[in-house]
């Protein structure tokens, strides 16, 4: 399934790219899974995603929890938690 | 009347009050966040999403809106690359009733620190950046609004 996958702030600048489509592979089906994949996928993603409890994640526009399912989502967002105001 | 804005350009905060204030209301109630200049800050940025940054601070002045009644709301948030000194934040919140419009301005400020995409990054005059980290202080100031 191809996916797009947009990162920010810290993770953007650990992962070296704002976005990128990924193919993901049989069985990567939610959040957590996504997260467990990118980390063992290379050395940026495992810099970016060492603490997988430190990342939020939007899911086409919608703020989502780590168990979230994946199945029908076009884009995915992953970041840090927030810090405006 | 409710204004939004997420803006690159400085806020003029007059100009805001001024249209906020149109026809007078009978309380209203402000929040003015400013950069501050610490331990040898210079510039300070606002890393922002392209599409889920506005609608969020869209969703939060319709939540305010919905909960209090207001004859005015504004809420504007500055982006990209700031000095100390600057306004990064401005929440107007008027109503015919004071205590209406001070809950409205806290509760938008409180929630807009863990409810909006938006992400700080000091850099110092070393030359040294880095990223703000979330406070548990804020989530619990903003969970205090259910």
């Amino acid at each position: 399934m191809a996916l797009n996958i947009s990162y920010f702030a810290w993770v953007r600048e650990r992962m070296g790219t704002a976005d990128e489509v990924v193919d993901l592979p049989v069985g990567i089906t939610d959040l957590t899974a996504l997260l467990s994949w990118l980390a063992a996928r290379d050395a940026r993603g495992a810099l970016a995603f060492a603490e997988p409890q430190r990342i939020r994640a939007a899911i086409d526009g919608v703020m989502m929890g780590p168990g979230a399912p994946l199945a029908g989502a076009r884009e995915v967002a992953l970041f840090p938690p927030v810090t405006g105001g | 009347m409710i204004r939004v804005a997420m803006q690159a350009a400085a806020i003029d905060v007059g100009a805001e009050l001024d249209l906020h204030d149109a026809g007078g209301h009978g309380a209203s109630a402000s929040f003015i966040g400013r950069v501050r200049g610490d331990d040898g800050l210079v510039e300070l940025f606002l890393e922002h999403h392209p599409v889920m940054t506005e609608a969020g601070l869209g969703d939060l002045a319709h939540a305010a809106a919905d909960r209090w009644q207001l004859a005015a709301l504004t809420l504007i948030h500055r982006v990209g690359a700031m000095a100390p000194g600057d306004t990064i934040v401005l929440v107007l919140a008027s109503s015919p009733h004071r205590s209406e419009a001070l809950a409205a301005c806290e509760f938008l400020i409180d929630r807009l620190k863990t409810d909006v995409m938006l992400w700080k990054r000091e850099t110092f005059e070393d030359g040294r950046a880095a990223w703000v980290e979330a406070r548990m202080g804020d989530e619990v100031r903003a969970e205090r609004w259910g």
